[in-house]
């Protein structure tokens, strides 16, 4: 951690970005500033075949003066530098038409306590990961899989600073590891990601992957169609996770949002109730968002009823609200989104849920989700690396993979059952707090070849 | 070098670039970045460690060497084989991509100046609900040594541009691009590409056929046969062949994430890919065009080339790099080593893949009873080892006798891989050929995005199934 940017650090660097813009003829500046350092094993084929390590610093500066506003951004930290990157931001501005919606700089503002940051994951070395990678691969091997996946460790300061006193300073810690076992026709995967290293069971996580592509084994093909589906929690994730950059108020005003004309309508299942909370235990990034207003807890859903939508303080001005601190670094062409999901759970465990299943289909994961419809926010995506028939409440085997075409309206509508909530991480959007979830007339469209 | 390390690779990277957008007349984005650093790979006991930093002082750039080396020791814990590189020369360069108009010269005032009248022109529809426009222009420069005594010196200037329209009505959103999605088209060229798009000309067009969706009838569901134009072809080799020929994903380097190829190395000179009219190429020379993909090196030292890909219709070239050539039988890799920046590991990545012009008219290509023409791609997905695909595009056009009879709306088509190039039936001729640039796709982990090139004419494929992405709204 030997690059680490304190709060001291941080408040010296603006200091300098100050003088410089005032040097300039600039007043009201604001500073973003970024570091940390990322360390990643990567495995495959039962080995370790890529290992990398990456330490960075990235110093983004907003000028602002008559109404215009502009960003300039650099790695360097040297007075040379930190005078380029003002007069870079100061260029920018200038050459811009005054905004007559543009609002001054954010006032200071107080922040809720979050901690975040594990020492010992900011400071994990190479030889740990490579450990917990080697431990992996051999239950791989036990069983004659092969095992592909990542082990990372990475610690992050984020800090926002303006002119006016805005003064917002977070460090965190994140570990992830995930794991893709293979067998002759099948595979299996797992993947969890912590705050703390030590919380992460990587062996455990192995023999989940191992276990999924052991079942899975010499799939069977059933005709596509619609099926009541089990989602894991990290399938429900990537689905719909998908959704959430349609509440921002920006999104609602461009008129590009499916939530258009449905705000406060029913529009899923009451068992639905999804909010955004920086605070909540299993989430993650600081409590202020990129003008340094402090985030506040949102009620997006409940009940199946879309309550309310992340706004900036340009776009809650518009609208005539509070900002809920979810706006991103201005200037911006998207406004604002909830970054901290979490969707309510419910009680049912994985095995009650397919306990509960005459006939249907568990997914362990979806892959490369794409929206199709705007509107209706039908999704398409394939299943991958475990997907399993039930039949009479038991897995019955392996299944090949299906392509899905299906709405998310419909999806959340269709939801008879939740397991409980937990940090689940995919591929296809950013973690979030999400249960399993059993849902009716899932739309599989299309088979492919495995 | 340190007792133990086989080789090492160092590049020193600066980049400089520049974003500006307007979204309903106001700005979007405005902003601009320079950053440098530098990453050093080592091959230590036969294993890979890498370290970046953009601490240049002698101190950063000694710990980050000794930390790549640190992590190759560390990945001796876990190693099954040792890693052997394919000879390679040594070479001492310095090449500078052609950048007719310098982007970084033209004032800033004047780039928003041309993106707020194409915005103004988009808005002159009163049922367009959202414009958008955007210019984005970089400059990379990229100093490559390695322990083979190579030094080579490049730098690529690229540009990007396009304009979006968007209208909401009733309950629908619909949307029209130019003169692609993902921000428009993005080549190895300065402001000049800004220029040669004449995107005020194009923006009146875009509004009206945004619009006009609604009205458009519902695209049809069943087999039909499918043209498609070339930005979305473009689209469907970066899926369906670029992906696919990545040797590292073939042997099983990206099965956690990006996932495995179906072209397995037994079916290297055997397989039959396409139809005997398709021939693709993997090619990052500049006589190929000024694509995303075009260079003189690679990240690993090695010269651009052209492989063949497709021949004939027969699968006959991966992507190969220094570490992954032998495999595939090859003596020497064939170049595709890029990396995302200097935190990056450079991986196998598509350079410019491409089809090759065919030798069909406009005019033959449409020369058929009934067929659905399909532009700009709206939505993509393809399973995780590339064989079955369904992509959405935001218009398309009903064919009859060779002519367009109406506009549909929500069109999607879907497919096997291999089946729909082997049913590829009439392609483009040169003068229909453009190198669109993809900028966006996604590789490694940690993830790293870069920009592909893809030469593609206007084709048309028989059988094709459309319209199953819309199942899910109605249609059973």
């Amino acid at each position: 951690m030997s690059r680490m940017l304190s709060r001291e650090t941080c408040a010296g660097l603006f200091d300098r970005v100050q003088r410089a813009a005032k040097a300039r003829g600039v007043t009201d500046v604001e500073a973003w500033i970024a570091s940390g350092e990322e360390s990643l094993t990567r495995f495959a084929n039962n080995t370790i075949h890529q290992n990398v390590s990456e330490s960075s610093c990235h110093l983004s500066v907003r000028a602002a003066e008559g109404g215009r506003t502009a960003r300039a951004t650099t790695n360097r930290l040297d007075d040379e530098a930190i005078g380029a990157v003002v007069e870079g931001a100061i260029e920018l501005t200038r050459a811009s038409e005054p905004d007559p919606e543009l609002l001054p700089l954010a006032e200071p503002a107080a922040y809720g306590e979050i901690d975040r940051f594990s020492p010992s994951t900011a400071e994990a070395t190479p030889d740990e990961r490579a450990v917990a990678v080697a431990e992996a691969v051999r239950i791989a091997e036990e069983k004659g899989q092969t095992a592909a996946g990542i082990f990372s460790t990475e610690y992050s300061v984020q800090a926002i600073l303006n002119s006016r006193g805005v003064f917002g300073w977070h460090a965190e810690t994140l570990a992830v590891f995930s794991i893709t076992a293979l067998a002759e026709d099948s595979s299996g995967w797992a993947k969890a990601s912590a705050a703390d290293h030590r919380s992460l069971d990587p062996a455990a996580l192995a023999r989940r992957a191992v276990d999924k592509a052991l079942a899975s084994r010499n799939p069977r093909e059933v005709p596509p169609g619609r099926y009541t589906v089990i989602l894991e929690p990290a399938a429900a994730l990537d689905l719909a996770g998908q959704m959430f950059g349609d509440f921002g108020a920006t999104a609602l005003a461009d008129q590009r949002s499916f939530l258009t004309g449905r705000l406060g309508t029913r529009l899923f299942g009451e068992n639905i109730h999804i909010t955004d909370d920086v605070f909540h235990p299993l989430q993650a990034g600081p409590p202020f968002d990129g003008e340094g207003v402090p985030r506040r807890r949102l009620r997006l859903v409940e009940a199946g009823v879309p309550r309310e939508v992340a706004s900036s303080r340009a776009s809650a001005r518009r609208a005539g609200g509070e900002p809920t601190g979810h706006g991103f670094p201005l200037p911006n062409e998207y406004g604002e989104a909830p970054l901290n999901i979490v969707i309510a759970g419910g009680d049912a465990s994985l095995d009650s849920l397919i306990a509960s299943t005459s006939k249907g289909i568990l997914v362990t994961r979806l892959w490369y989700i794409r929206e199709v419809d705007p509107y209706e926010k039908i999704m398409t995506g394939m299943t991958r690396d475990g997907t399993f028939l039930i039949e009479d409440g038991r897995v019955v085997g392996g299944l090949r993979n299906f392509r899905f075409n299906q709405g998310l309206v419909e999806l959340l509508g269709n939801v008879e059952a939740l397991g409980p909530a937990e940090r689940a991480s995919g591929e296809e959007t950013f973690d979030m707090v999400v249960p399993a979830m059993k849902v009716h007339g899932f739309h599989f469209t299309e088979l492919t070849r495995f | 070098m340190v007792s133990g390390v086989s080789y090492a690779d160092v590049r020193v990277v600066e980049t400089r670039d520049r974003l500006l957008s307007t979204r309903n007349g106001r700005i979007g984005s405005l902003e601009s970045s320079e950053t440098m650093g530098v990453g050093i790979r080592v091959l230590a006991g036969g294993c890979w460690g890498f370290a970046a930093t953009d601490d240049l002082s002698t101190q950063g750039i000694r710990h980050a060497a000794a930390l790549a080396v640190s992590i190759a020791r560390a990945s001796s814990r876990a190693a099954k084989h040792k890693v052997v590189l394919a000879p390679e020369q040594k070479y001492e360069a310095t090449w500078i991509s052609p950048c007719a108009i310098d982007p970084f010269s033209i004032p800033v005032e004047r780039q928003l100046a041309l993106l707020a009248e194409v915005d103004r022109e988009i808005r002159q529809n009163p049922a367009v609900t959202l414009s958008e426009t955007s210019m984005t222009f970089a400059r990379i420069r990229q100093v490559f040594a390695s322990s083979l005594g190579s030094l080579i010196d490049q730098t690529r200037t690229t540009a990007g541009a396009g304009c979006a329209a968007y209208s909401f009505q009733g309950d629908e959103i619909q949307k029209r691009s130019y003169p692609n999605s993902f921000g428009g088209q993005y080549q190895l060229k300065g402001y000049e590409l800004v220029e040669e798009l004449k995107l005020v000309e194009h923006a009146p067009r875009i509004a009206e056929e945004a619009v006009g969706l609604h009205s458009a009838g519902q695209c049809p569901e069943g087999e039909w046969t499918l043209i498609l134009d070339s930005s979305q072809l473009g689209l469907q080799i970066h899926e369906s062949i670029g992906h696919p020929i990545e040797l590292d994903r073939v042997l099983g380097s990206e099965a956690n994430y990006a996932g495995m190829s179906f072209l397995t190395l037994d079916q290297l000179n055997r397989l039959r890919y396409g139809s005997p009219i398709v021939e693709a190429v993997c090619d990052a020379r500049l006589e190929h065009g000024p694509g995303l993909g075009t260079f003189a090196f690679d990240d690993e030292g090695v010269p651009a080339q052209c492989t063949p890909i497709v021949r004939e219709g027969l699968f006959v070239g991966y992507m190969t790099s220094r570490e992954t050539a032998a495999a595939a039988g090859a003596t020497r890799s064939n170049g595709t080593m890029r990396a995302a920046g200097w935190n990056r590991l450079p991986l196998i990545r598509m350079t410019n893949v491409s089809v090759l012009p065919g030798e069909s008219t406009l005019e033959q290509l449409f020369d058929v009873d009934r067929a659905v023409y399909m532009e700009t791609n709206k939505s993509w997905s393809i399973d995780d080892k590339r064989h079955q695909f369904q992509f959405g595009c935001e218009i398309a056009w009903e064919i009859r006798n060779g002519k367009r009879v109406r506009m549909l709306k929500n069109p999607t088509y879907s497919g096997i891989t291999t089946e729909f190039w082997n049913s590829c039936d009439a392609i483009a001729d040169r003068d229909h050929w453009v190198l669109w640039g993809v900028p966006n796709c996604g590789k490694g982990q940690p993830e790293q995005v870069m920009g592909t090139g893809h030469g593609a004419s206007p084709a048309r494929f028989r059988n094709i199934r459309i319209g199953s992405g819309y199942r899910g709204k109605g249609a059973e």
